[in-house]
This record gives C-alpha cells, sequence and structure tokens, in this order.
C-alpha cells in the first residue's frame, strides 16, 4: 500500500530541466515505481527530522509553552528577535562567536595545506604513511575524550604545568582562566583536524601532471618556484571548494566541544551563540527565545555558504554547485 | 635531477617537523595511558609523564566493578549496533535511488538531501521535535534523528554510479525486478562500500555523546560517552547546572584517566584496521554528487 501512495508523494512539485527521454509522471511511477518505493523511507526521515524542525522554527515567532503545541500557541511577531537584538549576553556571545571561528578558520584553514606539502616532499613511501596515519588518529575519538584529554593534559598536575614547573614558572590553572579559553580551543582544534584535513590536498597533489614540474624545471624553476607555480595552481580548486565550506559553517563553531571545556569561570571568552541559545533554550526553558538566536544563526551560516559560492563563481570559477 | 644542497636541507628540516607532528600528536596518548596505571598521588604530585609512576591496577579494577559504567558501555554497543543497522539500510537505499539518473524527479530527491548540507532546523526545534514524538529516554532518541548522514549518501551515490550499468541492464532482461538487481547484483558487487559504510556509522554512534546527554533522564540510559562526559564536569566545574549531584563531587585524576582508556580502547585497536577505508571514502566522497 505504501507502494501505491510513494509515487504521488515523489510527483507533487515539478521539476525543470529533465534528462534526454521525457516521460510522464505516469509513465515514469509505472515503470520505476520499485525504486520509489525504496525512497519511501529516507524521505520520510528527511521530511520529519530535516524539514518539520525548520517548519518548527516558527515557535521563534510564536509563543511556545513546553507540552503545547508543536508549533506554539499565538503569534508574538518579532518580539523574540527585538529580544535578543537588545540582550548584551547576546552581543557578547555573538562576539566571541565572530573571533573563536574567525581564529579556527586563520588556523584550521591553512595547516593541512602546508602539512599536505610537506608530506608530499617525503620520499620515503612507508615513511609518509606512518606520518599519515598517525597524525589521522584524532579524529577517531570521541570529542568527550578529547575533551578528557584536554582536561588531563592542562590540569594543573598535568604535563603542561609540569614543564612550567620545570622552567621555573607557577602552575597554571588553564580551563578555569578566560585569557587561556580562545588558545586552548583553537591550538586544540588544530591538533585534532590538521591530519585528517592533509586527505583531500593529497589526493589533489598526486593529479598534478609530472611533466608540468619536469618543464618547470627545464625553465629553471628550483623546488620553491615550482611548489609556487606548479603545486599551488594545481590544489587551488580544492583549496577554494575546502574554503567556501569553511566559511559556511564559520558561525557554527564546535559547540559540542566548546559545551564540553567551558565553564561559568570563562564565559566571557567562550561562551558562543550556540551554547548561549543552548542554556536559553534547553536549559531555562525559554524555547521560543532561543529558537529565534538560532533561527538567527542558520540563516547567516546559508547566507555566509551562498555568498562565498557566488564570489568564488564569479571571480575564480570554482563553486560548489 | 640531483637534489641541491638547499633542498638537502629542506629534506632534514621536513624530518623535524614531521617528526614533531608526530610526537605532538601521540604524546596525550601516551601521557593519558601512563596516568591511568599511575597511582592518585604520583598524579597529584605531577610526576607522571610518559611512564606510569606508583604502577597499579586498582583504578581498573574500581573502575571496571562499577556497575554504572558497564551498564552505560552495553549501551552504547546496543545504541551502536542498532543505530547502524538501521542508517547502514536506509542510506543504501537511498542512494541506490539517486545513482538512477534515468529516475524521473532524481534531482529533486538529490536536493532534498544535499540542502540539509547547508541548513538545518537548529538545535531548539530538533528537541521540541524528538519530545514530543515521546521519543524521550529510548534508544530511538539516539537512532531515528541521525538516520542518514548526507555525506555517507554521497559517497555510496558516487559508488553505485561508478558500477558498470550493463550488468544491472542484462539482469533486467533476464527478468529481475529491481529490488532483485539491487539484492542479488549490486548489493553483492558493493561489499567493499557497504563495509565502508559500516565502519563510519559505527564509529559515528560509538563517539557520539550530545543525543545521549540530551535525550536520557535517566544515568542507566546513558552512554559510556555521557558517563565520562560526568566524570570530567563532575570535577572540572562543580557549579555546571547540568551535572548531576554525585558527580559534582571531586573525581580522582587515576579515574578519568582510565576512564577516558577504557572508552576510548574499542577505536583505537580497530584504528589500524579501519583507517584507509575512511582515507578512500572521503575521496570517493569529494567526488561531486
Amino acid at each position: 500500500m505504501t507502494m501505491t501512495r510513494t509515487p504521488q508523494r515523489v510527483a507533487e512539485p515539478p521539476t525543470t530541466g529533465l534528462r534526454p527521454r521525457r516521460r510522464t509522471w505516469g509513465q515514469a511511477l509505472r515503470r520505476d515505481w520499485q525504486l520509489y518505493s525504496l525512497a519511501v523511507l529516507p524521505l520520510l526521515f528527511f521530511l520529519i527530522f530535516r524539514y518539520l524542525p525548520m517548519i518548527g522554527n516558527v515557535i521563534a515567532f510564536r509563543r511556545y509553552e513546553p507540552g503545547g503545541d508543536l508549533l506554539g500557541e499565538y503569534w508574538v511577531g518579532l518580539r523574540y528577535f527585538e529580544m535578543f537584538l537588545n540582550d548584551p549576553t547576546f552581543w557578547q556571545v555573538f562576539a566571541n562567536t565572530v573571533i573563536i571561528g574567525g581564529l579556527t578558520l586563520l588556523f584550521c584553514f591553512p595547516l593541512p595545506i602546508v602539512l599536505a606539502l610537506l608530506l608530499n616532499e617525503v620520499r620515503t613511501r612507508w615513511l609518509k604513511g606512518f606520518v599519515q596515519t598517525i597524525s589521522y588518529l584524532p579524529h577517531f575519538l570521541s570529542i568527550v575524550v578529547i575533551a578528557g584529554l584536554i582536561f588531563q593534559t592542562l590540569a594543573v598536575d598535568g604535563v603542561v604545568n609540569q614543564g612550567l614547573r620545570a622552567l621555573g614558572q607557577d602552575p597554571v590553572a588553564f580551563m578555569q582562566d578566560p585569557a587561556w579559553f580562545r588558545t586552548i580551543y583553537v591550538s586544540s582544534e588544530v591538533w585534532q583536524t590538521v591530519g585528517w584535513g592533509t586527505i583531500l590536498y593529497l589526493a589533489a597533489l598526486t593529479t598534478i601532471d609530472n611533466d608540468l614540474y619536469e618543464q618547470a624545471s627545464i625553465d629553471g624553476a628550483n623546488r620553491w618556484r615550482q611548489t609556487w607555480h606548479v603545486t599551488l595552481p594545481g590544489i587551488r580548486p580544492t583549496m577554494i571548494t575546502l574554503l567556501i565550506l569553511n566559511i559556511g559553517t564559520f558561525l557554527a563553531v564546535g559547540f559540542e566541544k566548546i559545551l564540553l571545556l567551558y565553564n561559568p569561570l570563562t564565559y566571557s571568552t567562550g561562551d558562543v551563540v550556540a551554547t548561549y541559545l543552548y542554556r536559553v533554550g534547553i536549559v531555562s526553558g525559554s524555547f521560543s527565545y532561543a529558537a529565534a538566536i538560532g533561527l538567527f544563526e542558520s540563516l547567516i551560516g546559508l547566507a555566509l555558504v551562498l555568498g562565498a559560492n557566488t564570489i568564488s563563481r564569479r571571480t575564480v570559477g570554482t563553486s560548489l554547485w | 635531477m640531483r637534489p641541491t644542497r638547499g633542498y638537502r636541507v629542506f629534506q632534514a628540516v621536513n624530518g623535524f617537523v614531521l617528526a614533531g607532528v608526530v610526537v605532538v600528536t601521540l604524546f596525550p596518548f601516551v601521557n593519558i595511558v601512563a596516568r591511568s596505571f599511575s597511582g592518585e598521588h604520583e598524579i597529584r604530585s605531577g610526576q607522571v609523564t610518559l611512564w606510569p609512576k606508583g604502577f597499579n591496577l586498582t583504578t581498573y579494577q574500581n573502575v571496571m566493578s562499577d556497575p554504572l559504567f558497564w551498564i552505560n558501555y552495553r549501551n552504547t554497543v546496543v545504541y551502536t549496533v542498532v543505530a547502524t543497522a538501521i542508517s547502514l539500510v536506509l542510506t543504501t537505499c537511498y542512494a541506490y535511488v539517486l545513482s538512477k539518473h534515468r529516475l524521473r524527479g532524481r534531482a529533486l530527491l538529490v536536493g532534498v538531501a544535499v540542502f540539509t548540507m547547508f541548513f538545518n532546523g537548529g538545535l531548539i526545534p530538533n528537541y521540541v521535535l524528538v519530545s514530543s514524538l515521546e521519543l524521550r529516554n529510548t534508544l530511538w532518541a539516539i537512532v531515528l534523528p541521525n538516520a542518514i548522514n548526507v555525506f555517507n549518501l554521497l559517497v555510496m551515490k558516487a559508488f553505485f554510479e561508478s558500477l558498470p550499468t550493463e550488468l544491472e541492464e542484462a539482469a533486467a532482461v533476464d527478468g529481475l525486478g529491481t529490488y532483485g538487481i539491487l539484492a542479488r547484483i549490486v548489493l553483492p558487487l558493493s561489499k567493499a562500500v557497504l563495509a565502508t559504510m559500516l565502519l563510519f556509522y559505527a564509529v559515528q554512534f560509538w563517539n557520539s555523546w550530545f543525543a545521549g546527554f540530551l535525550y536520557m533522564d535517566r544515568q542507566e540510559l546513558f552512554p559510556v560517552t555521557v558517563y565520562l562526559r560526568n566524570l570530567i564536569a563532575g570535577a572540572t566545574s562543580g557549579t555546571d547546572i547540568t551535572a548531576s549531584s554525585e558527580t559534582a563531587l571531586q573525581v580522582a585524576a587515576s579515574i578519568q584517566a582510565v576512564t577516558i582508556v577504557l572508552t576510548m580502547l574499542p577505536i583505537m585497536l580497530v584504528y589500524p584496521f579501519i583507517q584507509r577505508y575512511f582515507v578512500s571514502g572521503v575521496m570517493l566522497g569529494a567526488v561531486k554528487g
């Protein structure tokens, strides 16, 4: 019975730009109903768990009470948006988000490129493989384990403080000190992601034509100039694609990691939009207010991806779609 | 081409830098293992670096004799197995449909999935949804909201597209329907990508903590990652309102170290075998969908 119903769900919106042989929807359904039926459950997943929450954002414009109507009780217009725009804490967490996001982009985007270039110069195959294997490792661990490692390493009795003591310095309570939070966040992010980030660059590097290097060296280019004029242009599409993706997730800074690492003492530098809306919404139960903040954040994120993609398509001709 | 002097110097420097990367990456792991085998007093006085001081196994015995730890560890196994199985089936079905270029409406079906990579409902609407579907405190709160990972979906789609179409056409001529072709021709040819997807999902669900943290109110339902999270939170921010009261006490550093080691152990054991599948999966996924 699902099989006869499904096709209609798929059939609703008209599509443009079809494949060569045109068929009417009726013919397509009769011919491919088995294929469409395979899409039913996945489509239900997307509708319920991805698109319904998007619609659920209307509670940002409506008064929602826990246990009440899923889509809120009555319209309040932009009241919740005015609330957060006039909320000084919101602006502080917004500034924190931009700073942490900016620092992450500044370090986590270029360092994998550098590491990939260095790895590419290693001529011993097993050595290259060994370094890669080790540097990928942190990517496979739970963020909770990573947070645990950070706490243990930076504890007052941890290795970093042992080092400081050996140098005759006083131990530092890193995790309680707002001045250290961003440094800890960004450097642990680099530690965690740099190796994994090299994969696509290393793949792109193998596709560069060897003749280009030979020609460059005949023209008298040394290794450095070959890197500059052959290697870097060769991986430029990959760089731009990853840059667009990075810019798109710029404001969605590691929510889970910050939630694990921060505490009330480090709110002043560590609290970001996502963690603030978690506390406002889930912990304090102001769902509508938090939904308004979340919607604002998602829309900025979407605008950033679309903007970066458009600029990149117009200027360098590479884009995600 | 003979390497120049400058290039040889560069090679040496490069070797040092990469050795540095390896040491910095591994250091925290070696340190945590050393701490897990050390005495609490030796840890507190800052003596443990790379080798255990005051070697003992009592902390391991203590952690492993905590019934809650075992219950949560078992929960993680159960959640991972169920979630991985469901995710694998749904992802395979949808990826197969998306790989059929002749299918009418395919572009729309792809769009439905890809759009969710760039825009999502956000934390609050998701929370409200899961709560009002009464999924809280059930396995389904962890399984269903993350059933399909779009990146994995695109990897699988790319793989199915790379299969020779002649095989499927021949099977269709011989009278097999779509289900038959998928079950008897395509899936047997796709063991490699199925294994890769199995690993992707299993690692994802094994490592996840936030869904358990958000949607489970009772300790005996937590995955082990939330158990670990509460240990860490209890020891570092006693004022954290979300930490349950019994973990708000100071937790011994050695107990934390042991729990960290035990939580990451399964991943570390399989890591050497699974790593290359992940790498090939990432490269397959990078092919534009």
